[in-house]
C-alpha cells in the first residue's frame, strides 16, 4: 500500500516552507512602505507604530517573525538536504526548525509584552 | 533566465539572506523591548553607513529571492505559466528593490 505523503514531516516541512515564503513576500512591500513613512517625517514613524501598539498588530508581527524563523529553518532544511552528505535524523531538522520557531515567537511576545 | 540558473541564484541569495535574517531577528527582540518609537529606530540608523549597507544587500537579496520562490510557487499549484508570469515576477522584483531601497534612504539618510 502506498503511505499518503501527508503523513511525513517532511510533508509539513515543506507546506510550512511554502506558506511562511508566501506571506513574508506579500508583507514586504508593506513593512518597506511603513518605513517610507520617516521620509515624510519622524512623526509619520511615530503615528503608525502608536497605531501598531494595538494587539491586533503586536499579534500580526508575532506571525510574522514566528514565520520568519519558520522560513529561515526549513530553508536551512532544504538546503542542508541539497548540498550536505545524506545523513540520519534529517526529521530531526524539522523539530529543530520548528522549536527555534516557537522560542523566537515566545521571546518576542515576552520583550513586547 | 534558465531554470538551473533561477535555482542558483534562488540558493545564493538565500546563503546570503541567513545571517542578515539571523541578526534581523536578534535586533528585533532586543528593540521591541518596551515598545518601539521612530526615535529609538532612527538613532540607530541614521547616518550608518554600516546599517546602509546591511539593509541595503538584506532588500536586494530579499527582491531576489522572494520572486523566484513566489514563482516557484505559482508554478507548482497554478496554471499561470510562460511570459506573463516571468514579466510579472520581474516586475515584482524591481517593486520590492525599489520599495525596499526607499526604505533604506528614509532610515539611513542623515
Amino acid at each position: 500500500m502506498i503511505r499518503p505523503s501527508r503523513n511525513h514531516p517532511g510533508f509539513w516541512a515543506f507546506v510550512a516552507h511554502r506558506v511562511s515564503g508566501v506571506a513574508l513576500a506579500l508583507f514586504l512591500p508593506l513593512h518597506f512602505l511603513v518605513l517610507g513613512l520617516a521620509l515624510e517625517s519622524d512623526a509619520a514613524l511615530d503615528r503608525f507604530l502608536t497605531v501598531a501598539d494595538n494587539p491586533v498588530f503586536v499579534v500580526a508581527e508575532w506571525g510574522l517573525v514566528t514565520l520568519l524563523t519558520i522560513h529561515l529553518g526549513a530553508g536551512l532544511r532544504v538546503m542542508a538536504l541539497e548540498f550536505l552528505p545524506w545523513r540520519d535524523g534529517r526529521k530531526g531538522l524539522i523539530g529543530l526548525g520548528a522549536i527555534a520557531a516557537v522560542v523566537v515567537g515566545t521571546i518576542f511576545l515576552l520583550q513586547i509584552g | 533566465m534558465t531554470p538551473a540558473r533561477l535555482f542558483l541564484a534562488q540558493r545564493l541569495t538565500a546563503l546570503i539572506l541567513v545571517p542578515l535574517v539571523l541578526v534581523h531577528l536578534a535586533l528585533i527582540l532586543v528593540a521591541v523591548e518596551g515598545g518601539l518609537s521612530a526615535a529609538e529606530i532612527l538613532d540607530r540608523t541614521r547616518g550608518s553607513a554600516g546599517w546602509a549597507a546591511f539593509y541595503g544587500l538584506f532588500v536586494l537579496a530579499a527582491a531576489t529571492h522572494a520572486p523566484i520562490g513566489l514563482r516557484n510557487v505559482i508554478h507548482e499549484h497554478t496554471g499561470w505559466r510562460g511570459r506573463s508570469l516571468e514579466i510579472a515576477m520581474i516586475g515584482l522584483g524591481l517593486l520590492l528593490a525599489g520599495l525596499g531601497l526607499r526604505a533604506v534612504v528614509a532610515v539611513v539618510a542623515p
